[in-house]
């Protein structure tokens, strides 16, 4: 028995970076607008205390801050024959929880993707033929181009006051950026972080081998910086505990620091907390939806009806989400049908660590979530494919988000795991390694693909999601002939021995990868082949709109943050100047 | 110079009343829209806020060092509120701090300062009051503990505290000092908290704008000493802080960053230009107090730099000088440097949150750190940042902060 | 009188509603703030055992002392802590997986990608695991106890463990296995050890000066400020260090 509540113009489910960017921009317009949240009300000051925000065992061991997967968890497994399990605990990737979201706890690389990978098949296919992209590969076109995102990704980066160097202006090359980037209109909003000393030869190796390093751009914020919003972020103190936590001193972009405290000015905005959206109602003729069911932390269930419906939960709970409402047509593999769950990609990282002499300290204790340098020559088509035989590319990356011990303290291979040699070996390499990655893009594949779990239920008794993930050959190989270009940067750093570790499957959901989970409820140009049209709203309702890197067709070489907000911004642009004024139309004709 | 102000005796205030004024006029518009923003200038809503957080209907509790007073609800319910009331009534609260049936108000209502308004200033407002919405709202008057319940000895009080009074301006002044000057010994009655109290909870005499305790807080002096007062102030910055609640020399936060957000960040530029005006050339600067600082090799002061290192520094930076506009500046500050280390042993035990306005939205909170540090330790810090950079202040014993603690709660 | 402290009561007025439990918190207006509200986490008070009994104990401290030997760079894992650090985490929310999805079926051939399948609490893994060591050494060394071994042979016992050359009688697949018990209890102990000291490991933050891990200082600007430089200063826990009571580290 669910109670009905009172009619709002808007209802945002998930209260996390798009979330509270839709809360805003419409509540601002004067729209009724309420966010119901899973997680608990969270702010700088109260949650990440200066003193308690420093905690590797709270935070990045226990997971404190992130969703707690006795509430709500995926099951997994590599290949559609076998039998997915749940995953008790999160490892590879950690979805985040509570209001900021994911946006709370993560590194802050802000990318945004290169203009070919929004055209990512005819763009092969032109440079490279028809036959170049595998059968079973079944990545396509982004229904926006890059240059209808420019200007979001511009505001977007205003609003986190990302700290970078341009490498293209308006088409003219700068000095210090990334050559290969898309045109931007604007430089950063604020300069780089502080290079240490890994990055600094990394730069050097780099520039040596002909390539072409560039600050990372980041959102931890390298000085004093007021955003579009009147919100004022300060500058990062290279704390090293960034990715996984909180962040005590405002300084890396979130939520918290760059939108909620403007949204809350709005008095025709409600946050419900600790309230889980369980079902998107539809309309009795099932061509709107009508709302959202929801269950408050006593377990007792409420009706909210709205006129528009904004789907701003983590990637993965928003695809759940729609196949709870049943919301779109299921997408099944062995028939090829349906568009609800498929292409779901991830991300393929490697890399090389080098050990250095006892004399070079990196102090990696001092480092930002998106302190790097990097090189981008081997990312998206930035290099000839035509030999390689591959589809796509990763940046390579000399990063120091932290130095913790428990999880970073690296020995020479060989080295026992306990004992005194453990022991020797650990004291005298802390300090004195340091990786260079990569960030590989992840394609997307016809056996790959996202369902609801015919076993495991969650506390509710909801199905929880499947995901059916491996690492195909095409992203293997692409990693692997990436990480051989990490190496040769690391010889030229001048380490006494270098490990190499390439990306290898099946997929384990253990060890942290990344928490770049994409598709399943993608955007298409027809609805044949996605689940929102090129505007993020829903094909079969065109009332829901939906945000998040579950748009994503395939997932580049790149972090999906900042994409993720210019393409929330573009869906808000379509909902203030189209659909408001003919609320209830499809932007887009099927 | 207060007394200069409230020159006016009782009787000569009492004769330009006049009988039979008319009662204010409701759908006079202009005058509600005027008494609207004199309600702004007095903060009205700071206390008198319902429980509906939008009303004026009252009715939750004062903590006051004697006891519990609950706020009259000034809607025009004619039951609970003050709907029967005339514009004659409404003017005797503000001027004599009377009601219609001439009790005795409890001075937390501060008729000390309101008597200083206008008549014409009192009807705007009752105007205004009279024109919302009437919400019932029973609220309970008679808390306080004997024998601040006994209403007739506030007539005592009164006779050593108070003077019902008429604002007189300076004429060797000019219009912009003079508004000041009402503005902040009339509405925006900023001397009740920013001038130290008598046992009685009167205004101690002679003290008048040079600080005081307020139940763990601390309000600051505003007399033109540089150190301690707002000497070092330009015009600009005082303008600056009040509209905004920030300015690169100090933030408002604890009771002073709602006085920002609901009163002066919605006052005019010009009344806030007013206000500093005033402020700046009330009156010189007391005699200067300048104490030596504590010595940086004293072991409080070393152990003080060690938790500052480690707990502050990354918010307030190294050599103190914070972050414009986002983490307040400790060298050089006056809430840092005051005699009393009330205000900087509060934000440092339960943490604060400084003032979210229009001009400055994000509203930065220092995290509450009290569980963190022993009573010798919060002192250390604090006798730290009183005596480094170039501040001085007394050293901050553990007992202070155990006192403090008492009253600020916590872990 | 009275009015010192008018505006105190306004941090709880209903500027910040906070509306019938029923809809769960709402909140609307401005951003909610509290004085004092912090999240500290548990300090694991010393004396006494939370969860393990005195013979898991005894064992515990043996094998710490094996895993993280003393010497000149640290004490040992049980004297830096790890066994109160095991002790109190098994007492606390990490003991039962309480955050964990733990609802059946409990599967019995799980690929080993995909992480934790048993059934096993931490609490349940230990209690289980270390009486299956104790008859294990029963039966293998004559009656004795692990921690009566000589460290020789706790050693190489530890290392059986480790490679699953030794299995502990009635320890199965998929549930538990001897290198499963090994495993937990070596991350367990490396936790204790490098974690900070309010959890009752790290004493004195020794893993720390041991590897140069200046702790909870949150404000490195310094060091990039010198690339490349050893950095020198203390480290800090979260409950400070000791020059915080003016006396050097």
């Amino acid at each position: 028995m669910s109670t009905r509540l009172p009619k709002k113009d808007v209802v945002v489910v998930g209260l996390g970076w798009t979330g509270s960017i839709m809360a805003y921009e419409l509540s601002k317009m004067g729209l009724d607008v309420v966010a119901i949240e899973r997680g608990p009300w969270r702010d700088t000051a109260s949650d990440y205390n200066i003193a308690t925000a420093p905690d590797e065992l709270r935070y990045a061991v226990r997971q404190d801050i992130f969703l707690r997967p006795a509430q709500t968890t995926d099951t997994a497994r590599n290949s559609m024959s076998q039998t997915a399990l749940p995953i008790r605990k999160f490892g590879s990737y950690l979805p985040g929880n509570g209001v900021g979201g994911a946006g709370v706890h993560w590194n802050g690389h802000s990318w945004r993707f290169f203009p070919s990978d929004f055209n990512l098949r005819s763009h092969y296919e032109e440079r490279y033929g028809k036959n170049f992209i595998p059968d079973d590969m079944t990545i396509q076109d982004y229904p926006v181009t890059y240059d209808e995102l420019e200007p979001h990704y511009d505001f977007f980066e205003k609003v986190m006051g990302i700290s970078g160097k341009a490498g293209n202006i308006k088409g003219v090359i700068q000095d210090g950026g990334n050559p290969f980037e898309g045109w931007r209109s604007d430089e950063y909003p604020t300069k780089p972080l502080k290079p240490n000393l890994a990055q600094i030869k990394f730069e050097k190796a780099a520039k040596e081998l002909g390539l072409h390093p560039f600050p990372l751009p980041s959102a931890n914020i390298s000085e004093a910086y007021t955003n579009p919003y009147g919100l004022r972020l300060a500058p990062c103190t290279y704390c090293g505990f960034c990715e996984w936590f909180g962040c005590a001193n405002y300084s890396k972009s979130s939520p918290q620091t760059c939108v909620l405290p403007a949204l809350m000015r709005h008095t025709n905005f409600e946050a419900r907390t600790l309230c889980e959206v369980t079902r998107i109602n539809k309309t009795r003729d099932g061509k709107m939806a009508s709302g959202v069911t929801y269950v408050d932390a006593a377990g007792r269930e409420f009706e909210q009806p709205a006129d528009i419906v904004l789907v701003c939960a983590y990637a993965t709970f928003n695809v759940r989400l729609l196949m709870l409402s049943q919301l779109g047509t299921q997408y099944d593999p062995v028939s090829n049908t349906g568009t609800l769950g498929r292409n779901y990609a991830y991300q393929t990282n490697a890399g090389v660590l080098g050990y250095f002499d006892k004399d070079t300290h990196f102090n990696p204790f001092a480092g930002a979530g998106s302190q790097g340098m990097m090189a981008d020559d081997y990312n998206g088509d930035n290099f000839d494919h035509a030999e390689l035989g591959f589809v796509g590319g990763a940046n390579i990356n000399c990063n120091t988000p932290h130095g913790r011990p428990i999880s970073a303290r690296p020995t020479p291979p060989g080295t026992p795991r306990w004992g005194s040699e453990w022991k020797k070996a650990t004291a005298e390499t802390y300090g004195h390694t340091q990786s260079v990655g990569t960030q590989g893009s992840s394609m997307s594949y016809r056996d790959v693909y996202l369902d609801l779990d015919p076993t495991y239920k969650d506390r509710l008794g909801n199905p929880l999601m499947r995901m059916t993930f491996d690492f195909k050959e095409n992203d293997l190989k692409m990693s692997r002939f990436v990480v051989d270009r990490c190496e040769e940067i690391m010889k030229n750093m001048g380490p006494q021995r270098m490990v190499k570790t390439y990306k290898r499957g099946p997929w384990n959901v253990v060890p942290y990868q990344t928490t770049h989970n994409t598709g399943g409820a993608v955007m298409s140009s027809t609805p044949d082949k996605g689940v929102v049209n090129r505007y993020g709203q829903h094909w079969d309702a065109p009332n829901v709109f939906v945000t998040g890197a579950c748009l994503f067709p395939q997932n580049a070489g790149y972090n999906p943050t900042n994409t993720v907000g210019a393409l929330t911004y573009w869906t808000l642009d379509a909902i203030k100047n189209q659909y408001l004024k003919n609320a209830g139309q499809a932007l887009v004709q099927a | 110079m207060r007394a200069q102000i409230l020159a006016a005796g009782f009787l000569a205030a009492a004769s330009l009343l006049g009988a039979g004024q008319a009662r204010a006029d409701a759908d006079n518009f202009t005058e509600v829209e005027r008494g609207k923003y004199l309600a702004i200038l007095g903060d009205c809503m700071a206390c008198h806020v319902g429980s509906d957080g939008q009303s004026m209907s009252g009715g939750h509790m004062l903590e006051t060092p004697f006891g519990r007073i609950a706020v009259p609800n000034l809607t025009p319910d004619p039951e609970t509120g003050i709907g029967r009331w005339s514009a004659d009534d409404f003017n005797r609260a503000m001027h004599e701090g009377k009601r219609p049936d001439g009790t005795h108000l409890y001075p937390a209502f501060p008729y000390t300062s309101f008597t200083l308004m206008s008549r014409s200033d009192n009807d705007a407002v009752f105007a205004y009051l009279q024109a919302q919405p009437a919400v019932k709202n029973q609220v309970d008057r008679s808390t306080l503990p004997f024998p601040f319940n006994v209403r007739l000895l506030m007539a005592g009080w009164n006779m050593l505290n108070f003077t019902p009074g008429t604002f007189r301006p300076d004429p060797n002044k000019s219009d912009e000092f003079n508004r000041g000057a009402y503005l902040v010994e009339g509405p925006g009655h900023c001397g009740l908290c920013h001038t130290p109290r008598n046992l009685i909870g009167g205004d101690k005499g002679g003290a008048h704008l040079e600080g005081g305790p307020l139940q763990g807080w601390f309000a600051p002096s505003l007399t033109a000493d540089r150190r301690t007062g707002i000497g070092a102030w330009t015009e600009q910055e005082i303008v600056e802080y009040l509209r905004t609640g920030v300015t690169h020399r100090s933030t408002a936060s604890g009771p002073m960053a709602e006085v920002v957000e609901l009163s002066t960040s919605r006052m005019t530029e010009a009344d806030l230009k007013a206000i500093a005006v005033y402020l700046r050339e009330r009156a010189p600067a007391p005699a200067a107090s300048n104490p030596t600082p504590v010595a940086a090799t004293d072991s409080r002061m070393r152990a003080g730099e060690a938790i500052y290192l480690d707990s502050c520094a990354a918010c307030h930076v190294g050599n103190g000088a914070g972050v414009a506009g986002i983490f307040p500046r400790l060298a050089d500050s006056q809430f840092v440097q005051q005699g009393d280390p009330t205000g900087v042993l509060r934000v440092v035990l339960q943490g604060a949150k400084a003032a979210a306005t229009p001009h400055a939205v994000t509203g930065p909170a220092m995290p509450a750190l009290g569980w963190r540090m022993t009573d010798q330790q919060v002192a250390d810090v604090a006798t730290y940042i009183r005596n480094s950079w170039g501040n001085a202040a007394p050293a901050v014993t553990a007992d202070q902060v155990k006192a403090m603690r008492s009253v600020a709660g916590g872990h | 009188m009275p009015v010192s402290s008018r505006r105190q009561l306004l941090s709880a007025t209903a500027l910040v509603a906070f509306s019938a439990p029923a809809l769960g918190r709402s909140i609307t207006g401005r951003m909610p703030w509290k004085p004092n509200e912090a999240y500290p986490p548990e300090l694991a008070r010393p004396g006494g055992w939370y969860f393990l009994n005195p013979a898991e104990v005894a064992t515990l401290e043996a094998i710490t002392s094996r895993l993280i030997p003393a010497d000149d760079l640290s004490p040992s894992g049980k004297d830096a802590g790890c066994v109160v650090f095991i002790d109190r985490q098994l007492a606390g929310p990490y003991g039962t997986y309480e955050w964990l999805y733990m609802q059946p079926p409990f599967s019995d051939n799980p690929l080993p990608t995909q992480g934790i399948q048993s059934p096993l609490t931490p609490q349940q893994q230990y209690r289980l695991g270390l009486a299956a060591l104790a008859t294990h050494c029963r039966d293998s060394f004559g009656g004795k106890t692990f921690e009566q071994l000589a460290e020789a042979d706790q050693v190489k016992l530890l290392q059986g463990m480790e490679k699953g050359e030794v299995k502990l009688p009635g320890l199965n697949a998929p549930r538990q296995t001897t290198t499963m018990l090994f495993n937990l209890i070596l991350q367990n102990t490396m936790e204790g050890f490098f974690a900070d000291p309010v959890y009752g490991g790290n004493k004195d933050m020794c893993s720390w000066k041991m590897i140069g891990f200046p702790g909870v200082r949150y404000d490195f600007r310094d060091v990039l400020d010198n690339p490349g430089k050893p950095y020198t200063k203390p480290p800090v826990s979260i409950m400070g260090r000791p020059d915080w009571n003016g006396k050097p580290a």
